[in-house]
């Protein structure tokens, strides 16, 4: 995959089939579509593993099915501030803990 | 000083005000190493961020050194607060001070061994499912989970921000409870702190430590039979045990039912790993932390970034992404949110009757070590009865209970939002029985 629209779109894809209230059983493929989807690479052994894993935890979360549909009230109000210049990082601090910098700036991987 | 339970992962001193005087003055702090240290690097129990040194402190660090509490290092925790062993770390586990064969729990596990071997008089954590409650109880000590909005998160490096708090652990009620004077209240810096003198029947002035004095006499205290059930026998014991004594001393006691909480720890990790798969994208190896040696283009770059990431945190980013995609979202994450709707209704209806809501604060007795860490559900539903209060946004406080076969119990006690006085008076009743 090369860019972020596409993962969208494969993400639609993924849409449950019919009667998927039955066992949430994920398979190998699954669990690397998340993987990649969050951008984690994953070893064999690590999807093997949560294979197995997803599988049980899904399950467990089959019992949200049975939770009522509830009213939420939140109780929001916005916390609003002037907007006035404040004393912030330096520059030199703000760049302090990049793994590479150029004149000032971040230095990020190439992106494509 | 001999750092025999791999409490620390950083020994630093950060020198509190010499001229304060109060509670804290003199006293020394081990500070989670999730909370930012100006100039003493903050790994989270992470490769990610072995060599992460943040230019600025927490608002909770400022408030301690100015109160005059000595820093004297960063506490060992499960990888960014996932875990409940402290197992999880990238700095190896902690051990349990009353039985170096078992977990300390988690996740704040290295600040409850700190204090439980004398290794600080105070403690601070962070509590977004127990990581505070959770090794309070298994390390034989005092832990505090504030209200939602009481303690600001401002360098908090977040996890799951709609459900954590900084919280205080010590030795006594009421040392935890002068730590939480000084680190509460609001902060420009944290837009969901709140102001106690905006909030009905708050009392800003009023002083926690003061309200450990062991009057519970009048007390109704709530027991819901959800949170026994399925609970350790030996451990229901020591905390019935225990709520008898506060009837010895005045208290009531009624049962009640909490029907929502049996769907709690399915929702709170729904919510904590949907709010964890975004929080942890800002992980990409440009501005801080672990970058990969790759080669590759940005998507594959950020993929072997975040290598570096221990199992359970993969694990939570994956579950949170596939919890929030297409198809799954209104299954799994709106469906959480409607149980926390319910569970802080529940408590909203159950606090109408009662003034505290006492039970186990852990089911089981402190785990053995490795005995849970391929079985990561067998450890999420440890959290049964912690997490109810972190969907309802509510104070609550573990107590040691006693001990079973030689381990310590807690018994947890929550209380309405901004309640704290009344868990914390509780409480130091039970410790002074």
């Amino acid at each position: 995959m090369s860019d972020t629209s596409e993962s969208t779109d494969e993400a639609a894809e993924e849409t449950p089939a019919e009667g998927d209230d039955a066992a949430a059983a994920v398979d190998a493929d699954e669990v690397r579509h998340v993987a990649e989807l969050a951008r984690v690479r994953l070893d064999d052994e690590e999807v093997a593993a949560f294979t197995d894993q997803f599988g049980d935890i899904l399950d467990s979360f089959e019992a949200l099915d049975e939770v009522p549909e509830t009213d939420r009230e939140e109780d929001l109000i916005n916390v609003m501030r002037e907007d006035e210049i404040e004393e912030g990082l330096t520059q030199e601090e703000a760049l302090a803990n990049a793994a590479e910098t150029e004149d000032g700036f971040f230095v990020g991987p190439k992106v494509s | 000083m001999a750092d025999d339970h791999n409490a620390f992962i950083t020994e630093a001193t950060i020198d509190g005000d010499a001229d304060a005087d109060g509670p804290l003055a003199d006293k020394t702090v081990a500070v989670k190493d999730n909370i930012s240290t100006d100039g003493i690097r903050t790994t989270c129990g992470s490769e990610m961020l072995a060599d992460y040194v943040p230019p600025y402190s927490a608002t909770v660090v400022e408030r301690l050194t100015e109160a005059g509490a000595t820093v004297v290092g960063k506490t060992n925790m499960d990888e960014f607060g996932m875990g409940t062993t402290t197992e999880t770390s990238a700095f190896g586990p902690t051990r349990n001070p009353a039985d170096p064969e078992r977990v300390p729990g988690g996740s704040s596990g290295g600040s409850a061994a700190a204090v439980a071997a004398g290794e600080a008089d105070v403690a601070l954590g962070s509590d977004t499912g127990g990581s505070v409650r959770c090794p309070a109880a298994f390390c034989g000590v005092v832990g505090i989970k504030p209200t939602y909005g009481l303690v600001s998160r401002y360098g908090l490096i977040a996890y799951a921000n709609s459900l954590e708090q900084i919280g205080p652990i010590a030795g006594t009620v009421e040392e935890a409870a002068a730590a939480l004077d000084v680190i509460a209240g609001p902060d420009p810096n944290d837009g969901t702190t709140r102001d106690l003198a905006d909030v009905e029947g708050a009392d800003p002035d009023a002083s926690y430590a003061a309200a450990a004095d062991g009057d519970v006499d009048g007390l109704t205290v709530g027991i819901p039979t959800e949170l026994f059930d399925g609970a350790d026998e030996r451990v229901v014991e020591t905390v019935e045990a225990a709520i008898a004594d506060l009837e010895a001393q005045g208290a009531e006691t009624t049962e009640i039912s909490l029907p929502s909480v049996e769907h709690a720890v399915q929702a709170y990790y729904v919510i904590a790993m949907a709010e964890a798969s975004s929080n942890l994208a800002r992980f990409d190896g440009v501005r801080y932390g672990h970058r990969s040696e790759s080669d590759g283009n940005w998507n594959e770059s950020f993929a072997e970034t975040r290598e570096a990431f221990g199992p359970e945190v993969k694990r939570r980013i994956l579950l949170g992404t596939y919890a929030l995609s297409a198809g799954y979202h209104d299954k799994y994450y709106e469906k959480a949110q409607d149980a926390r709707a319910w569970v802080r209704q529940d408590f909203d209806e159950a606090f109408e009757d009662v003034d505290v809501i006492a039970s186990p604060t852990m089911p089981v007795l402190p785990f053995e070590l490795g005995e849970s860490l391929d079985d990561p559900l067998r450890m999420y539903l440890a959290d049964a009865n912690t997490t109810p209060v972190n969907l309802a946004n509510l104070p609550a406080v573990s107590v040691p209970a006693g001990e079973a076969d030689g381990l310590p119990v807690g018994l947890q006690l929550v209380g309405p939002k901004f309640g704290e006085r009344t868990v914390i008076r509780a409480a130091s009743a039970v410790e002074g029985r």
